[in-house]
């Protein structure tokens, strides 16, 4: 990458090759400009091609007739709105993963949205970091069905039947959370997730926690997974998150 | 007039008037009927005298002749009573009778007569002015002589006209008693609803501390009131709030603003390097927390707003409490503190998972956070307990802790007692913690943990959710 640094996302972006997924595509659905013009670059920068619409017929065609990895949608659209045309995408049986983007408070707005068939579901104003990140979960479930029964990443093992962790044939003891912590970071491995998806899907609390509640669990995660090894595999990304990725 | 005018458009007169109206209409036909009635069985009961009496003196004329007849009739017509007797000649001309003259044409008829007729008595004096009315039998003999025998209707006429006149003046005092309730009512309602209207007036004129008149007497325009008066009090309570936040958060933000707004000015001037992206990072973090800040102040004022109310289902509060104590755990060690928790299992509320969780992380934020510099502080306390007011579920640090008198006050949006703000934070911890207790109708409690230490005193916040009913 060669952009300047201008924002967070590029320190994404400088740990996340994404020559090795394949150029992800993504639509837009927006109808502030401002705001599509700020995401479709950033994305960019991220090596995501964003394509843009900018109210929910315009928005419906496109993501009908191309082919998307995630579309990324606000709530409020001119001409149609978001959550219609999300049920109208899957009533034509177009199962492109959907995140919504959303004005409105959290707590039950999330509920209707998923219920209408979004796939995530993130309030404004949120950090960018947070929108990749999640775009980037979503493009990524789309292509593998979570159907391993063991994780790898480099000589870590997660055995998810078992419930069983291990370092290089040796077992190493998890609490339970713990191991749901590390089962959520595996399945995304090479990828980073955010404070706030960890909250959501190990602790299934949904708001961005402000203290770093989540920063101590993994560092304790992380020293019992890395102790006696040299080779590092949990990584911070500052900004943004953790990810767990083999670099060797 | 213009007053009863106005009078009369108030509904309860409208609908008095009415019933009224239907009332009369009512009675009027019951007491014709009545009177019909009454009329109908009595000029029976003459028709069955009558006859009675023309059979006798048709047997006096069979038995003894004209003689007989008129011996019979005479005597008759001597004893007291309103009994007409005539005997007439074939055209019509009286020859004997106790009756000075008839309407003309009664003597055409033969039977009974189709209507009561007009007759004279002598004693009337030949005067006009007394028409007495009476229902006859006419009969006629072999010599061709006609035989009147009647009565005077005098009684039932009478009957009739005293019914109509007590009618008359029933429907009077009615009437007069209506119109007075009516003006009794409509006056006393107009004048309350005037009453409630200046008061209303004066609220939208901006003073939302107006409260409508109550009477005391309980009765429907008192239980309005009492309603509009709560209506008032929760308006001006979020009025309150909104403009305590306003001005709280022009004050609150622009120091973070401006702060921001430094630091990028600062990051122009900068060279392309390390300092200028430590620079920008510090400009996005700095962002960050504005964002926070938003996102805490959307969120109370949704939850203080009740729109979420709807999503209330039972929650295991236990659940919620044990989860809380795992999750922060590490954290509380992570500053040189314990973390105990003791929760009663099967405590269940109606509430809401969410807002709940992130009360209780608030709560332990802020333990964490102002019990962590505090020499010896020991222990967070995390309790879930029912008691016999409610469910108790409780947060206690032995820090600082906050000054009884400051108590309500740090459950204020953006207020902070640490003036120098260096620990990070909203300010709008509790606010949330409040505005999520009052959405479940419970009750938050500030109080020290240590009231005996008062260098270390620390504080103790209760949820008291209500006692779930059975």
């Amino acid at each position: 990458m060669s952009a300047a640094p201008q924002e967070d996302a590029l320190s994404l972006a400088e740990t996340q090759p994404v020559g090795n997924v394949g150029r992800m595509k993504i639509l837009i659905i927006e109808d502030d400009l401002e705001a599509a013009v700020y995401l479709t670059k950033a994305f960019r920068e991220a090596g995501i091609v964003a394509d843009h619409a900018s109210d929910g017929e315009a928005g419906l065609f496109m993501g009908s007739e191309n082919t998307y990895d995630v579309i990324v949608i606000d709530r409020m659209l001119p001409r149609r709105d978001g959550l219609s045309v999300i049920s109208e995408l899957r009533r034509k049986a177009i199962h492109t993963p959907v995140l919504i983007l959303s004005a409105l408070g959290q707590v039950d707005d999330r509920v209707t949205g998923l219920r209408a068939g979004g796939d995530d579901y993130l309030p404004k104003p949120y950090a960018f970091s947070e929108l990749l990140a999640r775009v980037e979960v979503l493009g990524r479930r789309k292509g593998t069905p979570d159907q391993d029964v063991v994780y790898r990443v480099g000589d870590l093992e997660l055995d998810r039947l078992s419930h069983e962790v291990r370092r290089g044939g040796k077992e190493i003891p998890l609490q339970p959370r713990e191991f749901r912590l590390l089962e959520y970071l595996m399945k995304n491995a090479g990828q980073v997730v955010t404070r706030t998806m960890l909250l959501e899907n190990v602790w299934d609390y949904h708001f961005d926690p402000q203290t770093n509640v989540i920063d101590v669990h993994v560092s304790r995660l992380r020293s019992k997974i890395e102790k006696d090894y040299s080779q590092p595999l949990l990584k911070t990304i500052r900004g943004a998150g953790y990810m767990i990725k083999d670099e060797g | 007039m213009s007053r009863f005018r106005v009078l009369f458009k108030s509904t309860a007169v409208r609908l008095s008037a009415l019933y009224i109206l239907l009332f009369a209409i009512c009675a009027a036909t019951l007491v014709f009927y009545v009177t019909a009635m009454s009329e109908r069985l009595l000029t029976g009961q003459i028709r069955d005298a009558v006859k009675q009496e023309v059979e006798q003196v048709q047997r006096a004329y069979d038995t003894g002749g004209m003689n007989l007849l008129l011996r019979t009739m005479e005597r008759r017509a001597r004893q007291p009573g309103a009994n007409l007797y005539i005997i007439a000649g074939p055209s019509g001309d009286i020859l004997a009778g106790n009756v000075a003259s008839v309407q003309p044409g009664v003597f055409e008829e033969v039977g009974w007569t189709s209507a009561p007729f007009a007759y004279q008595r002598y004693t009337d004096g030949g005067g006009v002015e007394r028409r007495h009315r009476a229902i006859a039998n006419i009969f006629v003999l072999d010599n061709g002589l006609r035989i009147l025998i009647g009565r005077d209707l005098g009684d039932p006429e009478r009957f009739r006209l005293l019914v109509r006149q007590a009618l008359m003046v029933a429907l009077a005092i009615m009437g007069l008693g209506a119109i007075i309730i009516w003006f009794a009512i409509g006056r006393n309602a107009l004048k309350r609803i005037d009453r409630m209207s200046d008061a209303s007036k004066k609220i939208m004129a901006g003073d939302l501390s107006q409260r409508l008149p109550v009477g005391g007497s309980g009765d429907e325009f008192d239980r309005l009131s009492m309603s509009l008066n709560t209506m008032l009090e929760r308006i001006e309570k979020l009025n309150e709030g909104l403009r305590q936040v306003s001005d709280n958060i022009a004050h609150d933000l622009k120091t973070p603003l401006t702060r921001l707004r430094n630091k990028a000015a600062d990051a122009v001037d900068m060279a392309d390097g390390e300092a200028r992206r430590t620079a920008l990072e510090g400009i996005i973090s700095e962002s960050d927390q504005l964002i926070r800040t938003f996102n805490a102040l959307l969120m109370i004022s949704r939850v203080e707003a009740g729109s979420v109310a709807a999503e209330m289902s039972p929650v295991e509060l236990s659940a919620i409490v044990s989860d809380s104590a795992e999750l922060y755990e590490p954290a509380a060690e992570e500053a040189g503190l314990g973390l105990s928790a003791s929760v009663e299992p099967g405590v269940e509320v109606q509430g809401n998972r969410e807002l709940i969780g992130q009360a209780i992380f608030n709560l332990l934020d802020n333990a964490i956070k102002y019990s962590s510099d505090t020499e010896g502080a020991g222990t967070v306390s995390l309790k879930l307990a029912r008691r016999p007011d409610g469910i108790c579920l409780s947060v206690a640090d032995h820090g600082p802790g906050v000054p009884a008198e400051r108590r309500d006050d740090v459950v204020k949006r953006f207020v902070r007692l640490d003036e120098s703000r260096s620990k990070p934070g909203t300010g709008l911890g509790l606010s949330l913690v409040e505005a999520v207790m009052e959405l479940h109708n419970g009750r938050l409690e500030l109080s020290d943990t240590d009231p005996d230490k008062p260098e270390q005193r620390g504080l103790t916040v209760s949820m008291i959710f209500p006692a779930k009913a059975a």
